[in-house]
């Protein structure tokens, strides 16, 4: 198992050498990118706490990250864990309480989704550094590239890679940990958890920071990439959704769930993206509303849980 | 009194009357069915692309247009229950609100394909009316007034009809109602044509004062999630309380600061209640 994974690893990293066309590698980074921000938010999600908000983890890292290279020169190098890092704080700022005065459900739901709201209007309204909805782009640095972190497209398919990986093995060594297990026990019944001597705003915090932290470091990083930010891609409402689209469109409960999820979506939207041309920006997101209702109606657990499942 | 500050004010209370219908109807629909639309402000988006559809395109009077209104979003608030929400009804939660959030999806897009991503404006305003020092807006206060009235009518219908007494029945506790010979289903029917019904109604209030767009439902929408759970979800006076509160908080954070900042203040406030009163400000 850890052998196939490593070879395979070993093989997407080598891809890049066999002069696949840039379409491709593209695809590639994007997916895997988009796929860290899925399985951060999954690893939460299928505990049962559901966020609204992971835009607004992903809104502060990139936004840190990109004003910290614009007005200060600091390289995204450190600038990109500092934003993580921020990102990661935000959670804990909003999840602490939340866990504490057990606000569950529906309303933790709606709590971070106006969290993501507030970081979205932010940096809407702070337009005099942030570019507001206009968005902005990363000083560009050709002489400097790599201190830059502006890769081109080789650079950033072996970062990709890395990142995603990363996610995975998070994943599966939460998914081995005694945590893993007590927050099964807490997405049941918390007290009938809490009396068993687990300690759950503990448990809950920890996989809240660890999701929050990889879901702003892929999203980031996928802001970094396009060499764009936008606050109404990297923040609010919108991404938060489809993040949970492409962790449930996979499955969230198996660890390959997001990215499968990551993959669809991103081969939905370039599919659209061709077939229909200008009228794209109506029919991406009917299609994806149409496709959400039907896997949930019909896969819940995800295309790679319905495979499981026929297993 | 500062005259802009109270004008502040009571633009807020105005604005706190155009939350309220909304808000009823997300409440009438947690309370009874126990799922929150999310796609609630786009139902209402959809009112208001039918007002402006039959009144500017198809020439239609305004009064029949809202008249035309109000049976259409209702229709597609049974859709929506029976098409997505019903088949759910057993499952968790969380797979609910994820399933009307792609309806979210479908509507916006929907919208964006027939109509495009131009605001679309009614053109009708009525000149500000001055009341001693301070200005207030003509259609607003209209709306408001047309709110408030509503309001006395939902409140009218749950209280002395037998569907109404009905629905309070079931939102109070429904394992007991399916034994009393009440129909939990007919109900849930029942309540989500009333919810669709009251966000054509929104729409109607809305389409006077503001421009429509595909994404219109961003701007109103999570604001109205907000006021539903601090007034405690469910919660009919609650949430009609909430609306006014948030509408007074956002329209004096937009005197001190800029409108934009007074939303992240109204955010912010929506997140402290959550934690002083967690399950809302008038929570028992």
């Amino acid at each position: 198992m850890i052998r196939a994974a490593i070879a395979l690893l070993a093989v997407l990293a080598a891809l890049p050498l066999f002069g696949l066309p840039e379409y491709f590698l593209h695809l590639g980074i994007a997916t895997m990118l988009s796929a860290v921000a899925c399985t951060g938010w999954a690893m939460m999600g299928r505990f049962g706490l559901v966020s609204f908000g992971h835009g607004a983890f992903i809104g502060i890292a990139a936004y840190t990250m990109a004003l910290l290279w614009n007005y200060a020169g600091l390289t995204p190098w450190i600038g990109l864990p500092a934003g993580v890092a921020l990102g990661m704080a935000a959670a804990a700022l909003l999840a602490y309480p939340c866990f504490r005065l057990r606000v569950v459900g529906h309303y933790f739901a709606l709590v971070t989704l106006a969290a993501g709201e507030i970081v979205r209007i932010l940096i809407v309204a702070l337009r005099n550094i942030t570019g507001g909805s206009l968005g902005m782009t990363p000083r560009l640095s050709p002489d400097n590239a790599l201190a830059a972190m502006q890769l081109g497209k080789h650079g950033f398919w072996w970062l990709a890679v890395a990142v995603w990986a990363f996610a995975l093995l998070a994943w599966w060594w939460i998914d081995r940990s005694m945590s893993a297990r007590a927050l099964t026990a807490i997405s049941e019944d918390e007290d009938a958890a809490a009396s068993i001597g687990i300690r759950v705003t503990r448990e809950k915090m920890m996989i809240t920071l660890v999701s929050a932290g990889f879901a702003a470091l892929g999203g980031a990083l996928g802001a970094q990439y396009r060499l764009y930010l936008n606050p109404e891609s990297l923040a609010g409402i919108g991404i938060s959704l489809q993040i949970v689209f492409g962790a449930l469109a996979g499955g969230m409960y198996s660890m390959l769930g997001p990215t499968v999820g990551a993959a669809f979506t991103i081969a939905l939207e370039e599919t659209l993206r061709v077939s229909f041309g200008t009228a794209f920006i109506g029919a991406a997101p009917l299609v994806y509303g149409v496709l959400l209702v039907l896997f949930i109606l019909f896969l819940p657990r995800g295309i790679v849980g319905w495979f499981e499942r026929k297993r | 009194m500062d005259p802009f500050l109270l004008e502040a004010i009571v633009n807020g209370i105005l604005l706190g009357g155009v939350f309220a219908l909304p808000v009823l109807g997300l409440n009438l629909v947690f309370g009874v069915v126990d799922v929150v639309w999310l796609c609630y402000a786009e139902l209402v988006m959809v009112g208001m692309y039918c007002v402006w559809f039959l009144h500017t395109q198809a020439g239609w009077p305004l009064i029949l247009a809202f008249a035309a209104c109000l049976p259409v979003v209702a229709m597609l608030g049974l859709l929506l229950h029976l098409l997505v929400v019903k088949p759910l009804l057993g499952s968790p939660p969380i797979t609910q609100v994820l399933a009307t959030g792609g309806v979210l999806f479908i509507l916006q897009g929907g919208a964006m394909l027939t109509f495009g991503t131009d605001f679309r404006s009614l053109g009708v305003e009525m000149p500000p009316m001055e009341v001693g020092e301070i200005f207030v807006s003509g259609t607003k206060l209209v709306a408001f007034v047309a709110a408030l009235v509503s309001a006395a009518g939902l409140w009218a219908f749950l209280k002395f009809t037998y569907v109404g007494t009905a629905i309070r029945a079931i939102a109070r506790d429904r394992e007991v109602m399916p034994l009393m010979g009440v129909d939990p289903q007919r109900i849930y029917l029942v309540a989500s044509a009333v919810g669709g019904g009251l966000a054509g109604l929104a729409a109607c209030l809305l389409v006077v004062q503001l421009d429509v767009h595909p994404f219109i439902g961003l701007s109103f929408g999570p604001i109205t999630f907000m006021i539903c759970v601090m007034g405690g979800l469910g919660n009919m006076l609650g949430g009609f309380l909430a609306a006014f509160l948030m509408g007074v908080i956002i329209s004096t954070g937009g005197f001190w600061w800029n409108t934009e900042m007074s939303y992240v203040v109204a955010f912010v406030f929506f997140i402290v209640v959550m934690f002083a009163r967690p399950r809302g400000l008038f929570a028992r």
